[in-house]
């Protein structure tokens, strides 16, 4: 990456409620360059919400998120993010690269490049005019990493990536993550898949309740979680 | 009843020998009612696409006011272009009254309101699927409008449809502001309603069959179109 | 977003394609726009004589066809060339107003009331309009008026006047205002079995005539003058009077006047050319 970074981001105080309930309280977190921070808990802890806010999806109720690098101006457009359920536009597969890369106001010329790269890295060479509707549940999600890849962006959020994928397709689609963070680009992904987490993770983010619970590198969090609720999670317990 | 039996007949033979003047009036039905629902769908289908996709004060009253015009009567519309485009009215300079184009113009302003209203149901549906993506894209307001007016591509022809069936099915509105002259805005309409006034039913009866075989060309030809796109696109 | 001028190439765009849809172009066909009764277009009389005139003068005519009232509405707001109606006050007034700029009697034709062939109220054979329809009126027989201020409604309504009875009365009862044009207010009184006040043009060539026939015929109180008007140009700049003016004095010279008398359907003359010159 030649421009200036957008990291780190800083998550300040996060609260988020709906009619009345608080849902992420008082969440708190600096993002650094680098790692692959993953956001580990039980279903409802509040992990997708965390990182919708921090995608600026959505406006918390109170504290902020802020892009600290002194590329922040460009925070926009230089992040991507990849949901549970792929959303597709109803066009062909590379239709749908093509269209993220003319988002991003890439020029008309480079993009049937940029395109044929992502579909052969995503494994779908050749696939390039398939209506991206018609493709089965694993070409889909593959097609939206490769889709939110061409983009190059300097932090990728994935939200629950492989949660609807059979095994097969779930390790296509963490290789392809793999392969994305070693292009330089910083991870930020959701799970309640402990065995995904240990693949994946360089830091865990361990959330329970809206709150966040516990915070280690992920050797440090899977040895010796410091808190009740993360080992107990570990342990494969169901939490309250 | 014979004049079932009468009016199929005289249906099929004007078909069949393809009556000139049948065939000038059908033609003339076509060119209005399609000029004016494309014109309507060039309007109303960004404005629907847009009130689905922006959000401003007021939105829900415009919303409330669109779906209401969709019942408009033909005739009131057809009286308020009249004025507008009569000598005296503030559009009477274009000279319009008694063409085709005020026609057109009486249809557009018909049809606007179920396009409009119609475009806005189908992309508020897509933006709830496509919102969260979009957004993350960084796509801007106006450009996720034309992203879903082209993704709702199948759809909205069901509402182009819409606009066209109320457009060549309606008499008040054309027959007050077209004068329905003989060889220049008489339609199928018009022509169904002098041929009833003349007491001739069952030629009034033939129009109407020919007026539904017509509006049945049109819908099976849209529907092989959207058959295509389907199963080019999925 | 929009800006000013933005919004004028849309407007320009749209008012192209309305254009381009009309099929209206610059350097259109002459032609005059003629605002007449809807019992003359019926008759079918337009279509005997304007082909001719429009081969020898090149003008095309189009023909509003609208009750009387609405006809002089038309042309009162500038949006004809010419007015082709019945009901002579109105039309010698429209003069005087300054709407029309000449007004020349044209042709008549008569009125006659029709009713089934049961005639519950005995009409059958009268000759004394009036008298005719104060019968109705005594016996309560259903009698389905125009009843939308077109020149046939209003000279039904002369009728009344001289008969001291006031319809309106029994407006819903046994008096039915159709609210519509002559063929349409035929088929109620054909549907209902009711009278009715009808040109003999629009009767002879109407197709529904179920079990009607005519009652009544031959009083002079039941003849109906036309008469044609150019508007005038003076108020209307617009207007164009010299081939408006054009259609006036052929209709009303001797071979427009001889077509009208050879006009006929299923044989019978419906229309009588009575245009007097000035001094002769």
């Amino acid at each position: 990456m030649t421009a200036p970074t957008i990291l780190p981001l800083s998550i300040e105080r996060l609260f988020y409620a709906v009619a009345g309930r608080a849902l992420l309280e008082s969440v708190s977190v600096e993002i650094a360059a680098g790692s692959r921070t993953v956001i580990l808990g039980p279903n409802g802890a509040g992990k997708s919400l965390c990182l919708r806010l921090a995608q600026g999806l959505i406006a918390p109720t109170a504290g902020c998120v802020v892009w600290k690098g002194p590329g922040a101006a460009q925070a926009k457009m230089r992040q991507a993010m990849v949901f549970q359920r792929p959303v597709l536009l109803r066009r062909s597969a590379a239709a749908n690269v093509s269209y993220a890369l003319a988002v991003r106001g890439v020029p008309r010329a480079d993009r049937p490049s940029r395109v044929e790269e992502a579909l052969a890295r995503a494994g779908l060479a050749g696939l390039g005019d398939r209506p991206a509707r018609t493709m089965s549940g694993g070409e889909q999600q593959k097609l939206a990493l490769a889709r939110a890849w061409a983009l190059k962006p300097e932090v990728l959020f994935l939200d629950e990536p492989t949660a609807s994928l059979d095994p097969a397709a779930v390790r296509a689609v963490e290789a392809m993550i793999q392969a994305i963070h070693e292009g330089g680009t910083k991870i930020v992904m959701t799970t309640h898949d402990l065995g995904q987490a240990k693949r994946l993770a360089d830091e865990v983010l361990f959330l329970h309740n809206g709150r966040l619970v516990e915070r280690a590198p992920a050797d440090r969090f899977f040895e010796h979680p410091s808190t009740l609720q993360a080992a107990a999670f570990l342990r494969g317990e169901i939490l309250a | 009843m014979n004049e079932f039996g009468d009016a199929f007949h005289t249906a099929l033979v004007m078909i069949v020998s393809a009556n000139p003047d049948l065939i000038e009036i059908v033609g003339l039905s076509l060119r209005v009612s399609l000029s004016a629902v494309v014109i309507a769908a060039l309007l109303g289908m960004p404005l629907g696409a847009a009130l689905a996709v922006f959000a401003f004060p007021g939105r829900r009253a415009v919303v409330v006011a669109i779906n209401a015009l969709m019942g408009l009567p033909p005739v009131v519309v057809g009286l308020t272009v009249y004025l507008m485009l009569s000598r005296g009215g503030p559009l009477g300079v274009l000279g319009l009254l008694f063409t085709p184009g005020a026609m057109i113009v009486a249809q557009v302003v018909l049809v606007l309101p179920i396009v409009a209203a119609l475009t806005r149901q189908t992309v508020e549906d897509l933006w709830l699927e496509y919102r969260e993506q979009l957004v993350s894209l960084g796509v801007t307001p106006r450009r996720a409008v034309r992203t879903m007016l082209w993704d709702g591509r199948i759809t909205l022809l069901t509402a182009f449809l819409a606009g066209f069936g109320r457009a060549s099915a309606e008499v008040g509105a054309v027959i007050i502001v077209g004068g329905n002259i003989d060889h220049l805005t008489r339609v199928m309409t018009t022509a169904i309603a002098l041929e009833t006034s003349k007491g001739d039913l069952a030629l009034a009866l033939a129009l109407g069959l020919v007026l539904l075989a017509v509006s049945f060309a049109v819908n099976a030809a849209a529907q092989i179109l959207r058959d295509m796109v389907v199963r080019a696109q999925g | 977003m929009l800006t000013a001028k933005r919004l004028l190439v849309v407007a320009g765009l749209l008012l192209g394609l309305i254009l381009a849809g009309s099929g209206v172009s610059a350097d259109d066909e002459r032609s005059i726009i003629v605002a007449s009764t809807t019992s003359t277009a019926n008759s079918g009389l337009f279509d005997a004589l304007l082909p001719r005139f429009t081969e020898e003068t090149g003008i095309a005519v189009h023909i509003v066809a609208v009750g009387t009232g609405q006809a002089f509405r038309i042309a009162k707001a500038g949006d004809a060339d010419v007015l082709l109606v019945h009901d002579e006050k109105a039309g010698e007034a429209f003069v005087a107003e300054g709407f029309g700029a000449e007004r020349r009697r044209v042709m008549y034709n008569d009125f006659v009331i029709v009713g089934s062939a049961e005639d519950p109220a005995g009409l059958r054979g009268m000759h004394d309009a009036p008298a005719a329809i104060a019968k109705i009126a005594e016996t309560k027989a259903l009698f389905a008026s125009r009843g939308d201020d077109s020149g046939t409604n209003r000279a039904e309504l002369r009728l009344w006047q001289e008969t001291g009875t006031d319809p309106k009365h029994a407006s819903g009862a046994w008096y039915r205002e159709a609210g519509s044009g002559m063929g349409a207010t035929l088929n109620t009184a054909s549907g209902l079995d009711a009278y009715a006040l009808t040109d003999r043009g629009t009767w002879v060539s109407f197709g529904n005539k179920g079990n009607l026939e005519i009652l009544v015929e031959g009083d002079k109180r039941l003849f109906n003058q036309y008469g044609i008007i150019v508007v005038n140009p003076d108020r209307f700049p617009h207007v164009k009077a010299a081939d408006a003016r054009r259609f006036m004095t052929w209709l009303t010279a001797d071979e427009g006047q001889a077509a009208i008398a050879a006009y006929r359907v299923d044989g019978q003359q419906l229309f009588f050319p009575n245009y007097l010159a000035p001094g002769s």
